[in-house]
């Protein structure tokens, strides 16, 4: 695969879900999210499981795609950004670097929303082009992770190792579910974790869960094991936040 | 109140301002500039009410209570109002810091029948008061009204129009508003002063004696006989205005008596109130430095002044609540904004007025209006962003785009339209309604809805499918009629205005030569923007009755809709603005050289227009509200908050220098997660629409479920603010109607 630092054809293709322009809770400000399809996790609570294919996405040029942000261009500059999520975007590397080096033309702050497990696929100067990681941390212990994704867990910790060194800002963000990741000792494994990272983690975002993706499951005719979870009360939410902030941590 | 007369007496009232042109002329703005104190800090220095002021408020509260039960406290039907016609009223006489009230008791309505008698009649009637017989026979036997005058010069082509909702909202029989005194030159110049220079610009009004002439004399002495009532009603409260203020609280007083007196007078549509924040408080500034006032006290005369515009009442029917809902007054004031030079007009009285919402809880008046530009200071930016948040009860509008037009000087009447304040006036127009034209076109003028014909000499389309080209071709003419009938009504209205209603005290505090606009409007632009676009890109079908009317429509295929910032529907909208513009703009004659302006504003009015119109091609169902304002059609802006605004961006102030409304409503979590990243993301959101373009943004921060709970329970919410197209309401005060349009508008759960 192409790593290389040079920009991607314009008309490199892609898988795009779909697009949002304005979102408050995907990075800084207010941004324009492009949502790419295809992913190998399969996260029992994603809320967005109808991006789980690579052909549940529409097939576009980077150019085309790039057309559709730069109506917002003027916009964003005030209000926030671009972030790229999914979808796993390192699914498709090429497409996403296409995508972050033309926001990054327009002037743009750049954000990429990844678990990071494909991290080794691309090498540093991919980087260049991405302002900030959302690095989604779905669990502290390796089996646990590996029965809430379906994937191992090292290497998304070792691709935030590998940020911290390249001295890329992070926002680690940790969806909080009553009975799988609200283990006290689950939390305080991550939050030492973060800490030992540094100044590269801006913030740890605790989300959370919600059911607001079940329809999608119902949809697309999967079984959603969490219909019966119930979202975190607002006294949980706050004991795993106040864990991450024991440790130095800026928390939202 | 004597003591502070008898001791300011001596005081030179200019005391340690900067000089200037000012003294020796009429110039406020000059006044302002040479002695304004910009402020870059935030809102950590504001005070909360006072104990004095809760206890003023909770008295009114109780008034404020029965008026929602029973629609109007009390009238004064004795008598027709006038700035003497009534002994001083108090709220609390004894703890009022700012005093004066419309009649002699508080939310107690006068009625001016200059307007016309039979809206004072039916108004009464409708809230169970009767009129006195001698008030009814001076405007029957002696007195004609400007709704007399108005349908003495009507043509049956306008009546039509009018009765069929083509043009509604006309200002014929009540009065047309949207003219804002220079209040604050009572305060700067004392009225004596103001009263020579009166006189001196009459004396210069020489031969021949052309029409115009005569009647600017006319008006010179009227505005001259209404200042002196002026003083005669300021004095009646103890206060000799004859002079100038010699302090804020004087200067508030001030600026107030004479805004009061033009609330005496007329009951226009809107009763701005001007760009008062930053003048009062270059004498706060004054005050505070030398010792002689706190912050509490400075905190406490703005929210006495802004219980008192709260208060603000008008005798209206019930056919005109339903279209302006919630007893709206438009009390407007314009907070904010930069000076031409750079510097921000931003004051510390600017927050001190924002925080009445806190001090005293939201309210949709006075209608708080920030001037929004993006180098506006950050701290302020970020206060209006938390209190819309918290309150909802402000609206923005641009600066960046106002300024170059109007100057630095100007402030907002009504909802939108920006005017010189004391140098420009605007003869307010309503709106003409293009969805229910476009319907015309397609049925050769005949009514959708009574099958009577309205525009004569039309052919209507008589294929079963819409052709685009075709209806153009129909369309363009019916904007030709339309137009023409619109401004033939507008020109009468306002003749006979000038002559039977004339704004004596609010046009004594201009200058004698002004710039007039003829404010025209349209509504459902959007109705009609989608209905073209589905007619070009998808494929409308025709249903037509036994007549042979068309009546409703079918659609085969998807369209674009207006909203979503694609150019393919929303070029139409521009195109419909411009276009609607060039054929007002082309019309020989607009009453005393009026230049010709358009506003995209509906207010509440979108509820009666869309009861007014049939089924419209682009499957909106008869009946069915408009979208308020420039707003897209509820529902059909899919792609977020973002997407719409930037559709509303698009129409191109040029083309409506009145106003493009835009009202959005957006749920907290869709602002961020945190209190402090909403107001950041709000406040670099009106950044961002204020750069691409975006004229206006009413900004509504809640939950749908609070809504329903407000209809539900409406004891609960007495104070509930929303903002809707220009103005801000009580949600309570609403119609049920109203309340489930509101509901129903696109509520953006992420922005």
């Amino acid at each position: 695969m192409d790593t290389s630092a040079q920009p991607p054809a314009a008309d490199t293709i892609g898988y795009l879900h779909s697009v949002e322009t304005g979102a408050a809770v995907d990075g800084p400000g207010v941004r324009f999210v492009y949502f790419v399809s295809g992913c190998q996790f399969r996260c029992l609570y994603c809320h967005n499981p109808d991006t789980w294919k690579l052909h549940h996405g529409r097939k576009v040029s980077v150019s085309e795609a790039l057309s559709e942000l730069k109506p917002y261009a003027g916009f964003l500059r005030f209000a926030g950004g671009v972030t790229v999520s999914g979808g796993e975007p390192l699914m498709q590397p090429d497409f996403v670097h296409g995508l972050l080096s033309g926001a990054k033309a327009m002037g743009l702050n750049t954000a990429l929303d990844t678990q990071g497990f494909l991290h080794e696929n691309v090498d540093d100067v991919w980087f260049d082009v991405v302002d900030l990681v959302l690095l989604d941390i779905k669990h502290s212990d390796p089996a646990q992770y590996q029965a809430l994704t379906a994937q191992p867990l090292q290497p998304t910790l070792d691709f935030a190792r590998r940020l911290a060194q390249l001295g890329k800002k992070m926002w680690i963000r940790y969806v909080l579910v009553p009975g799988l990741t609200d283990g006290f000792d689950d939390v305080e494994r991550l939050a030492g974790f973060a800490a030992s990272l540094g100044d590269a983690v801006e913030r740890v975002e605790v989300l959370p869960f919600h059911k607001l993706g079940e329809a999608k499951w119902a949809e697309l005719g999967m079984p959603y094991t969490l219909a019966d979870t119930p979202a975190p009360p607002p006294e949980l939410t706050e004991r795993v936040r106040g864990q991450f902030r024991s440790r130095g941590l800026n928390v939202h | 109140m004597e003591a502070i007369n008898q001791n300011m007496l001596s005081a030179d009232p200019w005391r340690d301002f900067a000089v200037g042109e000012w003294q020796s002329r009429v110039d406020v703005r000059d006044f302002i500039q040479r002695n304004v104190t910009p402020y870059q800090g935030d809102d950590s220095f504001l005070a909360d009410a006072t104990a004095r002021t809760r206890g003023i408020w909770d008295t009114l509260s109780v008034l404020l209570k029965e008026e929602r039960e029973r629609g109007v406290l009390d009238v004064s039907a004795d008598r027709g109002s006038s700035i003497t016609a009534h002994a001083p009223g108090y709220i609390d006489e004894q703890n009022e810091v700012i005093v004066g009230l419309q009649t002699d008791a508080p939310l107690k309505r006068a009625i001016m029948p200059n307007g016309g008698l039979r809206m004072v009649e039916n108004g009464l009637a409708a809230f169970g008061f009767k009129i006195d017989p001698l008030v009814k026979e001076i405007w029957e036997k002696y007195r004609k009204s400007h709704n007399q005058g108005v349908f003495d010069a009507y043509t049956p082509e306008i009546l039509a129009a009018r009765k069929s909702g083509v043009i509604t909202g006309l200002p014929d029989a009540y009065g047309r508003g949207r003219i804002i005194g220079d209040y604050r030159r009572v305060a700067l110049y004392g009225v004596d002063f103001l009263m020579a220079e009166r006189k001196r610009e009459w004396m210069a009004l020489k031969s021949p004696m052309t029409d115009d002439v005569i009647r600017l004399r006319e008006e010179c002495s009227e505005q001259y006989r209404a200042l002196a009532e002026l003083k005669v009603m300021a004095a009646s409260y103890g206060f000799d205005i004859a002079r100038p203020a010699t302090c804020a609280r004087e200067a508030v007083q001030w600026s107030y008596f004479a805004y009061l007196a033009a609330v005496k007078e007329q009951n226009g549509a809107a009763m701005s109130f001007g760009r008062v924040s930053s003048f009062i408080d270059i004498y706060i500034e004054r005050d505070l430095k030398a010792g002689t006032l706190t912050e509490d006290a400075a905190q406490e005369m703005i929210d006495d002044l802004v219980i008192k515009l709260r208060i603000v009442r008008f005798l209206r029917t019930p056919e005109y609540d339903a279209l302006f809902s919630g007893d709206p007054t438009w009390v407007t004031e314009s907070i904010g904004g930069m000076g031409l030079d750079g510097r921000t007009l931003v004051t510390k009285s600017s927050f001190r007025f924002l925080n009445t919402l806190y001090n005293l809880g939201p309210a949709p008046e006075p209608n708080l209006t920030v001037l929004w530009s993006t180098q506006l200071p950050r701290g302020f930016k970020d206060f209006c962003a938390k209190v819309s948040i918290d309150t909802s009860a402000i609206q923005y509008e641009n600066d960046d785009l106002m300024r170059p037009k109007w100057g630095d000087d100007y402030g907002i009447a009504c909802c939108v339209s920006a005017m010189a304040i004391g140098k420009q006036m605007q003869f307010f127009g309503a709106r003409a309604n293009l969805a229910k034209a476009l319907l015309y076109a397609i049925n050769g003028g005949v009514d959708e809805k009574s099958g009577a014909v309205v525009a004569r000499g039309f052919e209507p389309i008589k294929g079963d499918v819409l052709d685009y080209e075709e209806v153009m071709a129909k369309f363009l003419p019916m904007m030709d009629w339309l137009a023409k009938t619109y401004v033939d009504a507008l020109n009468i209205i306002h003749y006979m205005h000038d002559k039977y209603a004339y704004e004596r005290i609010e046009m004594a505090l201009h200058d004698r030569d002004i710039l007039r606009t003829m404010a025209c409007g349209i509504a459902g632009l959007s109705v009609a923007a989608d209905s073209l676009s589905a007619i070009r890109h998808a494929k409308v079908h025709v249903v037509r009755n036994e007549e042979g009317l068309a009546v409703d429509y079918r659609i085969e295929g998807d369209y674009p809709a207006y909203g979503n910032n694609d150019d393919r529907a929303d070029s139409i909208a521009v195109w419909l603005t411009e276009t609607f513009m060039d054929k007002i703009k082309a019309q020989p004659y607009f009453y005393r050289g009026a230049t010709p302006t358009q506003s995209v504003l509906t207010i509440t009015s979108n509820v009666v227009y869309g009861k007014k119109t049939g089924n419209t091609p682009c499957g909106r169902r008869a009946g069915e509200p408009f979208a308020p304002g420039a707003n897209p059609m509820n529902g059909r802006d899919v792609k977020g908050f973002v997407a719409s605004g930037a559709s509303v961006a698009k129409l191109p102030y040029d083309a409506a220098l009145d106003g493009i409304s835009w009202t959005a409503s957006a749920t907290p979590d869709a602002l961020g997660h945190s209190p402090e990243e909403r107001i950041r993301n709000l406040a670099n959101c009106l950044d961002g629409f204020a750069a691409a373009g975006g004229f206006h943004v009413n900004v509504n921060v809640f939950d749908r479920d609070t809504l329903l709970d407000a209809m539900a329970h409406p004891e609960q919410y007495p104070q509930l603010t929303i903002r809707v197209s220009g103005y801000a309401v009580n949600f309570v005060k609403l119609t049920r109607e109203q309340q489930l349009d509101v509901i129903n508008r696109t509520f953006h759960g992420r922005m």
